[in-house]
């Protein structure tokens, strides 16, 4: 069984377009065929002037987060059966174009670095830090994170203040806030009520509709917020629980 | 021209780890074709290995027991004294990777949770929930971020430069803007991953093309055992994606058009619990007889489970059938293949990481030190990434501090010279959408004649094909010429590349009259260690490679039948 699906997508090459543009393309397309697979039949036997960002085709690698249909997705964990009609594809937006579909990340890997995203322990004892199963559930939301930018992209107030962390950092704050080896939760804590830390996220849960792996971002926020809020009246910079 | 003590190539676990003993003491910059993230490393799911003793059963467990595991799984072609260093290096490396913030799943003890997995004697392979590639991956990553290691993200590597068997550094495209440019390193290390897209049916990431073989094989330093293969048997029909043995492991039933369990004929008693690939060849053989379903299937049947079963206990295979096939594997049958998984394969390399090229280093998927022989252990890839990663790191440093060589200038210039022109000379040919022809053509022939079973026949003609493809390549024309992000051109690039190792590895096979490991020649059925228990070495010849062949170092394990 093959049918054709109407691919719209959008091309804009700063060096040589004066504006953006949608092109159209007819792709054969198959059952359990996805958005990636249709953007390579495109470049291989259509166009091979499109520009787009891949890596591992298996939903783990962040690189093809596209605007697909209205909804921020990954392209090789959309099928092209789950949606109706034809296709309209777009990059990420509120990030700089480079080329078609692929956008300037590193503003975004910036601000992740930003947060110094990385273990601050005291002690490094000669084996494993323990750690209980349970302490380890509250990092796991942040650990399967994987960074592609849906969420940051989809959300409303990075649109509109350019300092904003943004949902994907913040989930990425909280992680290491969560993690019981974590010796610096007060200096996380810190951040988190800075200048472009949580008080800007306004509970809009565009991240929580958007993730394709289907995490929370906002309640990562609510959680650096309660710290907050806690260390405000208790004085306490515990995790949540 | 760029200037760097240090170059790594290849952003994955093997390169960050290389780059993060190196930076201790040299100056280090890592180049990588995408976002480290990216990294194909983070595909990984099935966990680490590391003899802890932290499982009750696992109290007995030691470095000795996982070599020799490694080495038996390798059908005896693993260099012995490598896979010690291995085992015995592997606590060191979780502990480390835990150390930095690395999410291991935990027993209630609190110490790292560690699990059996397929050919090992004792429960040892450690993990992050089902996502330890991608852990691991995040962690390095954040490492590289805390000791502020320079990145140039999104290079893709064209060329090294080499005169008088001495690395000078690093030719590299930037697919941004797409300028060539040169990298000048003392020390240049490759950590750039298997060539998993040589073949049809790949558990690899899109990106891996093998190119860092093929460049360092250009530069004349050689591949070991590039025939060595791994197959996997369970990959979902259509991507390929890895559905982990855990679905047939947990139970579930593999069956033929004719809804017969076919692994009653090949392992009676294991069924689909037999090793990955006897299975692997199993199914092969129940497509290749008529008994898959159009198009090359059979189905892994999980429903009698019943989805709270499936969800339990299979976390994850529920997700990916819905995601990219759209079922639910309670209520439907999976359609999977067996498929490409791993490059036993690489760069030949000692233990330090040290190539035949002075200056040149490598580590990973894209080196052969060797570590996996004919087969690789379930949860050494990951392991071999760190502990190969880091003491190719550690090396290079070192070899910078005790005697600086500075590259050299013109050397570095007319090799960038030459990948300019073998540029610009892809962008003048008169434009057509060959390569992409050219790249499925190989990648098919690839998997029907250099694949789970191979013979003489079948690889003479397959070599015959590829000098066509090659041939067809020189006029193969690139449709666009733009320069930013140009993927028909970087794609191109990578097919040069492709078509050369698939030489490599079909010569390589063609020669080896036995059957070892992943390694399988029908005429040979059984392995000959008279007359082949050695490497393939190979290197690039005016007519294609030139095959000679290496000892294998025996130390610990006295070679035996690998049994079932």
């Amino acid at each position: 069984m093959t049918e054709f699906t109407t691919f719209k997508i959008f091309r804009f090459d700063p060096a040589t377009d004066k504006a953006p543009r949608f092109d159209t393309f007819q792709v054969r397309t198959r059952p359990g065929q996805n958005v990636l697979e249709a953007l390579f039949e495109i470049l291989e036997f259509q166009d091979s002037s499109l520009a787009f960002r891949y890596s591992c085709r298996g939903a783990i690698c962040g690189s093809c987060a596209l605007h697909i249909n209205g909804k921020y997705r990954l392209a090789c964990q959309t099928l092209v059966q789950d949606l109706r009609g034809e296709l309209v594809i777009q990059p990420l937006q509120h990030l700089p174009i480079i080329k078609d579909l692929v956008v300037d990340m590193e503003g975004f890997m910036e601000k992740f670095a930003s947060i110094k995203p990385y273990l601050q322990a005291l002690q490094e004892p000669e084996k494993e830090r323990l750690q209980s199963p349970q302490e380890r559930e509250r990092v796991d939301e942040g650990v399967s994170c994987i960074l592609c930018a849906c969420c940051q992209a989809s959300c409303p107030m990075t649109l509109t203040h350019e300092g904003y962390l943004g949902p994907a950092i913040l989930l990425q704050l909280d992680r290491f806030f969560q993690d019981s080896r974590e010796a610096e939760k007060a200096t996380r804590l810190d951040t988190a009520a800075g200048e472009g830390g949580v008080w800007r996220c306004h509970t809009v849960f565009n991240c929580v509709a958007v993730c394709p792996k289907e995490l929370h971002p906002a309640e990562a926020i609510s959680h650096l917020k309660q710290g907050l809020v806690a260390r405000k009246l208790f004085g306490k910079s515990k995790g949540h629980k | 021209m760029f200037q760097h003590q240090v170059l790594v190539v290849g952003g994955g676990l093997a390169g960050m780890r290389a780059a993060i003993e190196a930076s201790a003491t040299a100056e280090v910059a890592l180049l990588a074709k995408v976002y480290l993230i990216r990294s194909h490393s983070g595909a990984a799911r099935g966990g680490i290995n590391a003899a802890l003793g932290n499982h009750p059963e696992g109290r007995e467990d030691s470095p000795q027991r996982h070599a020799f595991d490694t080495v038996k799984s390798g059908d005896y072609l693993a260099d012995q004294p490598a896979a010690l260093i291995l085992a015995r290096e592997a606590p060191e490396r979780i502990i480390e990777s835990e150390h930095w913030g690395a999410a291991f799943s935990r027993f209630a003890d609190g110490r790292i949770a560690q699990r059996r997995f397929g050919g090992s004697g004792f429960p040892r392979t450690c993990h992050a929930a089902e996502h330890t590639g991608h852990a691991l991956l995040h962690t390095l990553y954040q490492q590289t971020i805390k000791r502020k290691i320079k990145i140039y993200p999104e290079w893709q590597m064209l060329a090294l430069a080499v005169e008088e068997g001495r690395c000078h550094g690093v030719i590299a495209l930037d697919r941004m803007s797409g300028e060539t440019a040169a990298f000048a390193a003392e020390a240049t290390i490759l950590a750039t991953g298997g060539a998993g897209r040589l073949y049809a049916h790949t558990t690899n990431g899109i990106i891996n093309t093998g190119s860092g073989m093929a460049v360092a094989y250009w530069a004349g330093a050689a591949l070991k055992d590039m025939e060595f293969m791994q197959f996997h048997p369970t990959t979902l029909f259509g991507t390929n994606i890895l559905a982990n043995e855990g679905g047939s492991g947990e139970g579930g039933y593999l069956l033929n058009v004719l809804g017969e369990r076919y692994m009653q004929n090949y392992a009676p008693k294991l069924m689909e619990l037999a090793p990955r690939d006897v299975v692997a060849r199993a199914t092969q053989t129940e497509i290749d007889a008529g008994r898959g379903f159009e198009g090359g299937y059979v189905l892994l049947d999980l429903r009698y489970l019943g989805e709270k079963q499936i969800r339990e206990r299979l976390p994850g295979i529920s997700e990916l059938c819905l995601d990219f096939l759209g079922i639910n594997p309670a209520k439907e049958p999976v359609p999977i293949q067996p498929g490409q998984n791993y490059t036993m394969g690489g760069i030949a390399c000692n233990e330090h990481g040290e190539t035949e090229i002075a200056g040149l280093y490598a580590a990973g998927e894209c080196a052969c030190v060797s570590v996996h022989g004919a087969n690789r252990l379930g949860g050494n890839s990951q392991l071999e990434t760190l502990v190969f990663g880091k003491r190719a790191g550690e090396s290079a440093a070192k070899k910078v501090q005790e005697e600086a060589v500075a590259p050299v200038e013109k050397v570095l210039a007319a090799t960038l010279a030459q990948q300019r022109e073998r540029v610009e000379a892809l962008l003048k040919r008169a434009p057509g959408h060959e390569t992409g022809g050219i790249r499925a053509e190989l990648r098919t022939l690839m998997t029907e004649k250099v694949g789970i079973f191979k013979h003489r026949a079948g690889l003479t003609e397959a070599l015959e094909k590829i000098k066509e493809l090659q041939e067809r390549f020189t006029r193969a024309g690139i449709s666009h010429t733009g320069r930013t992000f140009n993927l028909d051109l970087a794609r191109a690039l990578e097919l040069e590349g492709k078509l050369a190792l698939a030489e490599v590895i079909a010569a390589g096979a063609r020669a080896r009259a036995e059957s070892r490991g992943g390694h399988c020649r029908v005429e040979y059925p059984r392995r000959d260690d008279q007359n082949w228990l050695k490497h393939t070495v190979a290197h690039c010849g005016a007519e294609g490679p030139a095959l000679s062949y290496g000892e294998v170092a025996i130390t610990d394990f006295p070679v035996e039948e690998r049994g079932p």
